[in-house]
């Protein structure tokens, strides 16, 4: 069995994978990966399941030691990965020898990016999912010092393998795909306009729980009665504040739900730093 | 705008939403959970999961929904077809809590704004048979209804930033018990030993929507007895089938 020390731990990284299902009714989060195209896509390239759980890594990557040899895939935000000094790359695979180091440099695009490794990570599910969250796993974020095991079985993958395409351009995406929310039609006109045709910016309060958003949308909407909410909801506080929900969401809320994002939505928002210029385009059900 | 309801549409590309008319009343309740388990059986294939709130019923999917207006085309077939029976299987539990001064840091406030003697609050909070709405805010945080109109508060102006696990309190019109430690601004009255969500458990909650709660007053001693009994699993909570 392998392990990686974590010598620094970075800005915000965890364990996570698709998510925590059939225990919403019982107020526990779904979780799981914000971006999860990005970390289907690494568990793809090593032949994983994509359910595995990925690293998922935030702006600032961590500084990991591997005891064994293995491959890893990184995907996602391009955040200037590297095996000891040699730059490497996104969307490949990567072998690592015994005692290799993978660090990040200056962040180029994204915010989240996820590293798959060969036959997993072994860590511990809990509630059906392997996905950190504060109060249901025993960990919550990487610690300086702590350690996750993987399992170093012989499985040398041939980098001629990866055919698997992975689409990139989502990364500098602005538009944001919605759907009405379930109180989108209590919006007035120009409130709606407002809101499908500015642009927003993402605001210095952002996380797994939730990103907010910069500008505000004036609010004259009467509370509603607490009723369920998703990673992607938007809602529309009574101060007019903009709160789109993410992956580690809780399961109701009693502010307006005036947009829904679609799952492409949340990715793409996934990907987004404070700052990031934000457009909210309302798409067609198939 | 007027509205037809139940109204079933989709919530984004992973869920569909059916809300009913937007009323907190223990017969939209009843109704809604007949429709959950009617739903929840003819949908077992899609691994969906279906919660509730006090008048909505969200059906999530793993993953996005192909076709979504076949899906949910199907359910407003079902919905209208459906032969919803009266009896919702469901149990009433009660629950220990100590109102001591201790635990109950904001009986005094009460008193004084409701104008009630704090043996009053704790009568009046320890007699109604509470419903249990939903789960929701925290794992395990129960949202019940039926607290007696005198004790209705508003919660505090800037939230405590450490609410104790165990912690019952008040706000505006509902009563609670945080089933752990965390910041919170409803006005505490007590603390109950039981834990209301232990992930180890399977379920990790033993109360769900549709059940019903009675607090009952217990002293200090008691409490750490309980407590006690709880470490070892030895306490035996009292619970029975409920008939409404």
């Amino acid at each position: 069995m392998g392990k990686i020390e974590v010598l620094h731990p970075g800005l915000y990284s965890s364990l996570q994978d698709l998510g925590r299902h059939n225990f919403l009714k019982y107020g526990v989060p779904q979780s799981g990966v914000m971006d999860s195209y990005a970390a289907k896509k690494a568990n793809l390239i090593l032949s994983n399941s994509e359910a595995a759980p990925v690293l998922e890594i935030t702006q600032l990557g961590p500084k990991l030691k591997f005891s064994e040899p293995t491959q890893l895939a990184i995907c996602g935000a391009y955040l200037n990965p590297k095996i000891n000094e040699s730059v490497v790359r996104n969307n490949r695979i990567i072998s690592l020898e015994k005692g290799d180091v993978l660090s990040f440099g200056k962040r180029v695009i994204g915010c989240r990016a996820y590293i798959a490794i060969v036959g997993g990570f072994i860590s511990k599910k809990v509630l059906g999912s392997y996905s950190w969250y504060n109060g249901i796993t025993k960990f919550e974020m990487l610690k300086k010092g702590s350690t996750i095991k993987y399992s170093s079985a012989e499985r040398s993958l041939h980098s001629l393998n990866a055919t698997v395409k992975v689409k990139d351009e989502y990364l500098n995406e602005n538009v944001i795909q919605v759907f009405p929310g379930p109180e989108y039609e209590l919006l007035s006109s120009f409130q709606k306009k407002v809101l499908m045709e500015s642009a927003f910016h993402i605001d210095i309060n952002n996380n797994r729980m939730a990103i907010q958003i910069k500008e505000p949308l004036d609010n004259d909407l009467d509370p509603v009665i607490t009723g369920p909410v998703l990673p992607g909801t938007l809602q529309l506080t009574p101060s007019g504040k903009l709160i789109v929900l993410m992956r580690d969401c809780q399961t109701t809320g009693g502010y307006p739900r005036v947009l829904q994002l679609s799952e492409n939505g949340i990715n793409t928002i996934a990907q987004k730093v404070i700052g990031d210029q934000i457009l909210f385009k309302l798409i067609e059900i198939k | 705008m007027k509205h037809k309801y139940p109204q079933i549409k989709p919530m984004g590309d992973r869920a569909i939403l059916i809300e009913f008319q937007p009323e907190i009343n223990e017969k939209s309740l009843n109704k809604l959970l007949s429709f959950k388990e009617i739903i929840e059986k003819e949908l077992i294939e899609d691994k969906v999961e279906v919660i509730n709130t006090y008048h909505s019923l969200l059906i999530v999917y793993v993953s996005t929904i192909e076709n979504i207006y076949d899906k949910v085309f199907a359910l407003k077939e079902l919905v209208s077809k459906a032969n919803i029976g009266k009896n919702i299987n469901s149990q009433i539990f009660h629950i220990p809590v100590c109102y001591d001064e201790e635990f109950g840091l904001d009986l005094e406030l009460i008193s004084m704004e409701n104008n009630l003697k704090i043996p009053d609050i704790i009568q009046l909070h320890t007699t109604p048979i509470y419903t249990v709405y939903f789960t929701g805010f925290l794992p395990g945080f129960l949202y019940l209804g039926g607290l007696d109109e005198k004790l209705q508060i508003s919660r505090k102006s800037s939230p405590r930033m450490k609410v104790e696990k165990g912690a019952v309190g008040i706000g505006e019109k509902q009563t609670g018990i945080y089933p752990k430690t965390s910041p919170g601004g409803w006005q505490i009255i007590g603390n109950s030993p039981m834990t209301f969500f232990d992930k180890n458990r399977n379920p990790p909650c033993i109360i769900s929507s549709g059940d019903k709660v009675k607090f009952y007053s217990v002293s200090k001693s008691q409490y750490f007895q309980i407590s006690e009994e709880i470490k070892v699993n030895n306490f035996q909570l009292k619970r029975e089938k409920y008939h409404g």
